[in-house]
């Protein structure tokens, strides 16, 4: 299937609109990035598919291989690490970045803004952190009821089914290194600077200054994070111009770049309000106050104590 | 009104020994599954987290358990002043539906050893329509059992008891309705956060509501076997003033179920879908076919009144449900490429061990309690 960008565009915008006019009457207030974010720019263009990044985290989270945990280790990013270098290929697969041949993504949490597996989570195991926003996972709390993987749209939480006291497993953004002032291990350790990480409305500029880069023209990628210390020069690719993750689901503090339409990448469109938004609409408008359920609960009980009481009298 | 007795006859029948053996088949498997986790037993993923337990043991099943609620919407509500010498019957089997719902819960959650976690205060997320799920489903359990507890002390030497309990009993019987209308509609809304991971011909902001209105017709669907049941094998007459008004009751349920399905799906423009000739389209037709069989059977005049298509109906409206609700969690639901789902042997038989379970405990609560009406008063 041949998609042209502007194709692309207008089918994810019009996902969009449709989407947005029926279909969110019921949402809440959408959420807002937290002051102190922090996120990945992730830039597909750059990456070489060298799995650094997935070593540096099997390394930063102590993980060891459970290739018996899925059924599906093309698709599953957790197999090794929290982070997953997947391949797309097309045509004749000698050409990366354009249209039709090869390019590599790198699959883990979007760390969302209003994040579903926050909001489905039934015993709080997962929270977002309101300075960071980083989204992470509490073994004391979780029960294993794995709605997490029901409700995230990237299907990102990994549940270990092979073990007898599983856990579920989800990119953490290295929040154990970012206390000690370190960076995350995928960012520290990409060799081209496809991950940098950063503040978020950092990285969020940096990627609309790539946008505007002129094609073929070179730059000077920053490698690790955005304070410049280290640097790659590269020529710059022909960008789609989507700064995929800016409104997706209410925004993640991932973000995209890429060469190649997003959905080729396995990304979703998606409306640009959170599904979480919509759901706790729809149940807080329907248990607002609890004020229905004690309205019928007044009204059942009235109507079945006059229909007892009939039945004593009769009986009597 | 006709006495409540314990029904006559031996517990360990034929079919007692036969739904014995298939119980303790799922023995094995249920330790298996404690031993080396959930992945040893079923075909459940990381894209498929939710397979046969949660889909045919708690969405399905506490459906086909809304026998008791559809019958207390009948009797009491719409039906003043009449109790009805079924209600205990239909309560009970509902009581063991949601509480066997609730035990092959403990199966399937994960970190079981902590599933309390879900009411302490500082844990529990009012935002998670799981957490409204699990605490009006464990509320209703409790509440059926007692509004069930008279028929233990309905014997000399108890009327204190016993008197206390039923000035208390239309708490238990309002909570009875109040919660199952709370519970099943949310189990559609779980849905909703799945966005397009569920099939546009399934995933709507309607799912509450036609989730509430199916399991209501379930319920009515159940109630049409029960009372055949009991006139068939306890040869009692045909309740004919109850089963009329049902047959009145349900076609227009089905008409407003029906009218909000497809009117959704030609708004949103998604009725296309149904063409798309793949396995969700076909049990997508299978689905809504057994929706339309009852409506147009029970809008027959002369149909309508005869117990075989009576039957048929209810059977049809039941199974309809049922199918309506695996393909909202299980056919329509797709994470993405290469992830397949089918339930695994072990898995089946730990279900059929769990149905087993259900039927052994209502016959021996049937033929030990006050809860079918005599035979003889008949
Ligand atoms: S990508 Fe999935 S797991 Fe990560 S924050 Fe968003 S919903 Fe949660
Ligand atoms: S599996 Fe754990 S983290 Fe995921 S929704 Fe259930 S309780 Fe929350």
């Amino acid at each position: 299937m041949k998609v042209d960008r502007r194709n692309f565009l207008k089918v994810l915008s019009a996902g969009a609109v449709t989407a947005a006019v029926p279909d969110n009457v019921f949402a809440r207030a959408k959420k807002d990035v937290p002051p102190d974010a922090v996120g990945i720019l992730y830039d597909s263009t750059l990456c070489i598919g060298c799995k650094n990044c997935e070593m540096a985290c099997q390394r930063y989270n102590k993980l060891t291989a459970q290739p018996s945990d899925s059924n599906n280790r093309d698709f599953d990013p957790y197999t090794f690490a929290l982070n997953k270098i997947q391949i797309y290929r097309n045509g004749d697969k000698t050409d990366k970045e354009s249209e039709n041949k090869y390019n590599f993504f790198k699959k883990a949490c979007m760390h969302c803004v209003d994040p579903n597996c926050v909001s489905a989570c039934p015993a709080s195991a997962l929270t977002k952190d309101e300075e960071s926003g980083i989204v992470s996972w509490n073994s004391d709390a979780c029960i294993g009821c794995r709605y997490c993987q029901v409700a995230c749209p990237y299907s990102i939480p990994k549940f270990e089914y092979g073990a007898a006291f599983p856990e579920i497993i989800k990119c953490e953004m290295c929040q154990h290194v970012q206390v000690k002032g370190k960076i995350p291990g995928c960012c520290d350790f990409c060799p081209t600077g496809a991950s940098v990480f950063g503040k978020f409305s950092d990285i969020l500029q940096e990627a609309k200054n790539r946008l505007a880069l002129p094609e073929k023209s070179n730059y000077n990628y920053p490698v690790g994070d955005l304070i410049g210390k280290r640097s790659k020069n590269n020529p710059v690719e022909k960008y789609i111009n989507y700064v995929y993750g800016e409104k997706e689901g209410g925004g993640t503090q991932y973000l995209i770049l890429s060469a190649v339409p997003f959905e080729n990448l396995g990304l979703p469109k998606l409306p640009d309000y959170s599904n979480a938004a919509k759901t706790e609409g729809i149940q807080h408008t329907l248990y607002k106050g609890m004020i229905a359920p004690i309205v019928l609960f007044a009204g059942l009980a009235f109507t079945t104590y006059k229909t007892a009481k009939a039945e004593d009298e009769k009986g009597e | 009104m006709s006495e409540l007795k314990p029904v006559k006859g031996k517990i360990f029948t034929l079919p007692f020994f036969i739904l014995l053996i298939l119980s303790v088949i799922a023995i094995p498997f249920i330790v298996k599954r404690f031993m080396y986790g959930l992945g040893a037993v079923s075909n459940l993923s990381d894209g498929y987290p939710w397979g046969m337990w949660i889909v045919y043991d708690v969405v399905t099943g506490t459906a086909i358990a809304c026998g008791g609620y559809a019958m207390a919407i009948l009797v009491y509500i719409f039906n003043k002043g009449q109790y009805h010498p079924l209600v205990r019957s239909a309560l009970l089997a509902s009581m063991f539906g949601y509480t066997l719902a609730s035990v092959s819960i403990f199966f399937d959650v994960g970190r079981y050893w902590q599933m309390y976690n879900i009411f302490l205060p500082w844990y529990s997320n009012t935002n998670s329509v799981m957490f409204e799920v699990a605490a009006c489903i464990a509320t209703y359990v409790l509440v059926m059992w007692l509004e069930f507890s008279p028929a233990f002390f309905e014997k000399p030497g108890q009327e204190k008891t016993l008197k206390k309990i039923n000035s208390a009993m239309f708490i238990f019987i309002a909570l009875g309705v109040l919660l199952p209308t709370m519970h099943q509609s949310s189990l559609g809304s779980l849905m909703i956060i799945a966005g397009d991971k569920l099939s546009g011909l399934w995933q709507t902001d309607f799912l509450p509501l036609l989730f509430l209105i199916s399991a209501i017709m379930m319920g009515f669907g159940m109630v049409i076997f029960e009372s055949m049941f009991s006139s068939v094998h306890l040869e009692r007459p045909l309740e004919k003033s109850l089963l009329s008004k049902l047959s009145g009751v349900i076609p227009k349920l089905l008409i407003v179920f029906l009218i909000i399905r497809f009117g959704d799906l030609i708004f949103k423009g998604k009725l296309g879908l149904i063409f798309s000739f793949n396995f969700q389209s076909l049990m997508f037709v299978i689905e809504n076919l057994l929706f339309i069989y009852p409506l147009i059977i029970l809008s027959s005049k002369e149909k309508k009144d005869q117990s075989k298509y009576l039957f048929l109906s209810a059977a049809s409206l039941v199974l309809a449900g049922a199918v309506y609700r695996f393909d909202t969690f299980l056919v329509g639901f797709n994470p993405g490429v290469n992830f397949h789902y089918f339930p695994s042997f072990a898995e089946i038989m730990i279900t059929v061990g769990i149905i087993s379970v259900e039927i052994m405990a209502y016959l021996i609560f049937i033929k030990t309690l006050p809860v079918l009406p005599d035979v003889k008063h008949a």
